[in-house]
């Protein structure tokens, strides 16, 4: 098997792995800060509720999870899910996932904000949503843009997780076809393609950083 | 005419009686300069004022609107409809300044005009540079605070609080954070306010300032109002506190 057939064989597995990326980001990033109010909520059942599932999140495997979502509906609660569901079941357990982590970032941004840009907005008038949206979450989003890049960068190479649940994607091609052309070609393209994207990644968030970094 | 005024105001932290029953009241046009050790509760009178902390018992009244009234020896406060109408009467210079980041100069000062006071952006911006002309600082429109000096920063506050044309500015310890250079600075704009007849109190450790622009001077100490009267009470003090105070401060 040449290379070109190989690459070609994978080009479909990595169109995947790139939807699997962009699905969770879109989910994830709004989810987490959702979740990172639930976290700060006064409310304390909510809290703890919410603490309880970024305990569960970050404390159990991530390919676990992933098998929970997939097996779970049928296992648990004999609902029978169609062929369609592998791949939601590979974005709910990414987005539930990553949501976790994404939300504490949020809570460690929002919380490192001086107490003083709340109260200048408050005795300015500033109503509590725009206070929040206008003053807090732009300065917030800069502090954590390096360890949200770190999450997006861990991301593309968890996305190899779905093979976990045999879904199609680059990872879990690149397996089928090293075992049965004895071959670890196809190791070395997987790699080399993570690699690319992450750099992209890097590259795309740095000039975030840059475009930021206006002001101190 | 009264535009501030605090009855038998009452606040704790916890088990420590920071405001033990008191009162206070504020005259247009007057400008009260608030004295005193630090942990005498200036600061917390200050911020409960401003409805930055909630008062336990007491009344707070601005003109004709009542913030906070006394109901079965608690501090009941209005709604919050009154209370953005309260807010519109005050402004509030911190200490550490807390102007935005992440907004340049002329924007931290049109921000509120415009979107809380529903000003045009055209109307505010001419006011804006208006006050920043009167602050010294026109050629730093388009600087972020973090490229301004200590100095600059806390005139840019005085010209957003300014912006929303309050009937009173209130001051915590506005200088405590700057140099003595820059110090003289802020207290020279300070000045020239209270000479325009701007409704003003002032928490301050500046005695020579207290003294100057001052018409009321109120020394506080563990939570009380020990001794008030015109300036000349921080030359004729009658209370031994407040002379142990100032003998403090000489030294």
């Amino acid at each position: 098997m040449n290379l070109t057939t190989m690459v070609t064989m994978l080009l479909g597995g990595m169109g995947k792995s790139i939807l699997i990326y962009f699905l969770t980001l879109l989910g994830a990033l709004p989810l987490g800060l959702l979740v990172a109010f639930g976290r700060m909520s006064k409310v304390r059942p909510l809290q703890l509720a919410v603490k309880f599932y970024i305990s569960v999140m970050r404390g159990t495997p991530l390919m676990l999870q992933l098998m929970v979502v997939f097996y779970g509906p049928f296992y648990l609660f004999k609902i029978p899910t169609g062929s369609g569901y592998r791949f939601a079941a590979v974005i709910i357990g990414f987005i539930i996932n990553y949501a976790a982590y994404f939300a504490e970032i949020y809570r460690g941004g929002i919380e490192s904000i001086p107490k003083g840009q709340r109260e200048a907005a408050q005795v300015l008038g500033y109503s509590r949503p725009r206070t929040f949206l206008t003053i807090i979450l732009p300065q917030m989003v800069k502090r954590i843009l390096p360890a949200t890049t770190n999450e997006m960068i861990t991301l593309v190479k968890d996305t190899s997780l779905a093979f976990a649940i045999s879904y199609s994607e680059m990872f879990t091609l690149a397996k089928k076809i090293a075992s049965s052309h004895t071959t670890l070609m196809p190791f070395v393209v997987a790699g080399v393609f993570y690699y690319v994207f992450n750099f992209l990644v890097a590259f795309v968030m740095e000039r975030c950083e840059k475009r930021l970094s206006y002001y101190q | 005419m009264n535009i501030l005024s605090m009855q038998n105001i009452r606040k704790s932290f916890g088990e420590t009686e920071v405001l033990k029953d008191i009162s206070l009241s504020v005259s247009e046009g007057q400008v009260t300069a608030v004295i005193g050790p630090s942990g005498s509760g200036k600061s917390t009178l200050l911020r409960c004022a401003t409805l930055l902390e909630t008062i336990d018992g007491g009344s707070i009244r601005y003109l004709d609107m009542e913030a906070a009234r006394e109901e079965d020896g608690r501090a009941k406060y209005a709604s919050p409809a009154v209370l953005k109408q309260v807010r519109a009467c005050f402004g509030l210079v911190f200490q550490n300044f807390n102007l935005f980041p992440h907004f340049s100069v002329l924007r931290n000062v049109t921000d509120a005009p415009i979107h809380v006071a529903g000003r045009s952006r055209a109307e505010a911006e001419e006011e804006a540079r208006v006050l920043l002309r009167r602050m010294g600082l026109e050629e730093k429109a388009g600087a972020y605070p973090g490229q301004l000096s200590g100095g600059q920063q806390q005139r840019v506050a005085i010209a957003r609080a300014l912006a929303m044309n309050p009937k009173m500015l209130f001051f915590d310890e506005p200088t405590s954070a700057l140099d003595p250079e820059l110090t003289a600075e802020v207290l020279k704009v300070i000045r020239a306010l209270a000479e325009e007849k701007m409704t003003m109190v002032i928490v301050t450790h500046e005695m020579n300032f207290a003294r100057l622009v001052a018409d009321h001077v109120i020394f506080m100490d563990g939570g009380v109002i020990v001794e008030q009267g015109g300036p000349e009470i921080i030359d004729n003090p009658t209370q031994e506190r407040t002379r142990a105070f100032l003998n403090k401060l000489e030294k």
